[in-house]
């Protein structure tokens, strides 16, 4: 077999693999962890944070500015607390408020952000005050069940 | 009460598992050592590199076509299969999450891994059992040349470069497959299913898992497929029982590393 057809074969081959995982990682992958150096870190604390994960988005306007860095549990408080890590071409005034929502009626959890009217931004480590815990089912079928008993007694 | 001739065929038995057995463990640790063997003598593989790459053309490149097809068929039948069950639940918009997800994680390193073991490994065992029958590994010995150096180090090396290769093709292919069926033929829309993709799969978690799981079959269908040919019995029948055993062996061992490796890699994902 003649060498140089050969190795134009495996030249061939070594480059379609490598543009097989270029594509995977360009095309169908994206690196959803935003690195260190240009973002900052807010912490949040939830009573309740549902089924939320780290890694899960956090979007302000439905658009993602950061990620769930770290969840952690307060024993003095027995709070949920949040580590956010959001961009910093991203600042939001200090009286930001989080919440957790379902996207979709099954969808994954994410960390809602509405911005505020402070003047003053939100520094790396600050704490965002206003917190809305995510919403429990049991809960809320509790509330409805009540609602109707005491509709039923207003009668 | 047992019988004269019973208690001798027994005994055979008991012989004879315990021959099975120490046989088995016996093969273990010559494949061991036979696996270290082949490391130390790779220094060849890399110094005259035009023979691992000639190796790579029989490795690699004939096992294209193969990965290539199979690699669109199953990416089309995830297409349709996985269009079938998400449009029940209303959310046809996770079909391309749903075909990167298993391809990249799974279905691509494994089934690479499989077809990879009964095109190439097989076909390496053959040669090199063939090798040693027609006596050319103990000719290569007589004229100073060490067949591990020159023969097996070589396609080792082949082996283990192109499969991770063969796995990313075999996942593009898939999902171009699953693109193909769920966008142009179903009618799927095009920016959800990218986008969707893109929002699940994760580059580290997720794409570098499976080039590192390919990897680590490559190594292990590779020495098997060595060991098997190196220890092959010298006849026709002997070759012939080798090979079977790679495809037999490789097989099993992709899939259970593969849960080995996939309990490893995503179990601490949530």
């Amino acid at each position: 077999m003649n060498r140089t057809v050969l190795d134009l074969w495996v030249g061939l081959f070594v480059i379609a693999g490598i543009g097989a995982l270029l594509f995977l990682a360009l095309k169908v992958g994206s690196t959803s962890t935003i690195n260190a150096a240009d973002s900052y870190e807010v912490t949040a604390d939830f009573q309740n944070i549902g089924g939320l994960k780290p890694r899960a988005p956090v979007k302000s306007a439905g658009v993602v500015v950061g990620r769930v860095a770290d969840i952690r549990f307060d024993n003095e408080k027995y709070e949920a607390v949040v580590t956010l890590r959001l961009a910093n071409r991203y600042a939001f005034p200090k009286d930001t408020s989080a919440a957790i929502m379902t996207s979709g009626l099954l969808g994954e959890q994410y960390v809602g952000l509405e911005a505020g009217g402070d003047s003053q931004k939100l520094k790396d480590q600050d704490r965002i005050m206003i917190t809305q815990d995510a919403v429990v089912l049991e809960n809320l079928i509790g509330q409805f069940l009540y609602g109707k008993a005491q509709e039923g007694a207003a009668k | 009460m047992i019988l004269g001739w019973e208690r001798e065929v027994l005994k055979q038995a008991i012989e004879n598992l315990g021959n099975h057995t120490i046989q088995g463990v016996w093969r273990i640790g010559f494949a061991c050592r036979f696996f270290l063997a082949v490391l130390l003598h790779s220094g060849t593989a890399f110094r005259r590199f035009g023979l691992t790459i000639r190796e790579m053309y029989f490795t690699g490149v004939l096992s294209l076509i193969i990965i290539l097809v199979s690699g669109l068929f199953v990416g089309m039948v995830l297409g349709l299969q996985g269009y079938e069950t998400l449009q029940r639940y209303g959310s046809e918009s996770a079909l391309g999450t749903l075909v990167a997800l298993s391809l990249v994680r799974e279905l691509g390193p494994v089934l690479a891994g499989l077809l990879f073991a009964s095109r190439a490994g097989s076909a390496i065992t053959a040669e090199i059992g063939l090798m040693k029958t027609t006596e050319q590994l103990s000719a290569m010995e007589m004229m100073a040349v060490d067949p591990l150096a020159r023969v097996v180090a070589p396609r080792f090396w082949a082996g283990v470069i192109s499969m991770p290769l063969l796995a990313a093709l075999f996942s593009a292919m898939g999902i171009l497959g699953g693109y193909l069926v769920g966008v142009r033929l179903i009618g799927v829309d095009e920016g959800t299913f990218w986008s969707q993709m893109q929002g699940s799969v994760d580059f580290t978690q997720d794409i570098l898992n499976g080039v590192i799981k390919s990897v680590v079959f490559g190594l292990a269908v590779t020495t098997i497929a060595l060991f098997e040919g190196y220890d092959a019995p010298p006849t026709a029948e002997g070759v012939s029982g080798a090979t079977t055993r790679t495809v037999v062996t490789s097989s099993l061992v992709v899939l259970a590393l593969d849960f080995v490796l996939t309990a490893f890699m995503f179990r601490g994902l949530n």
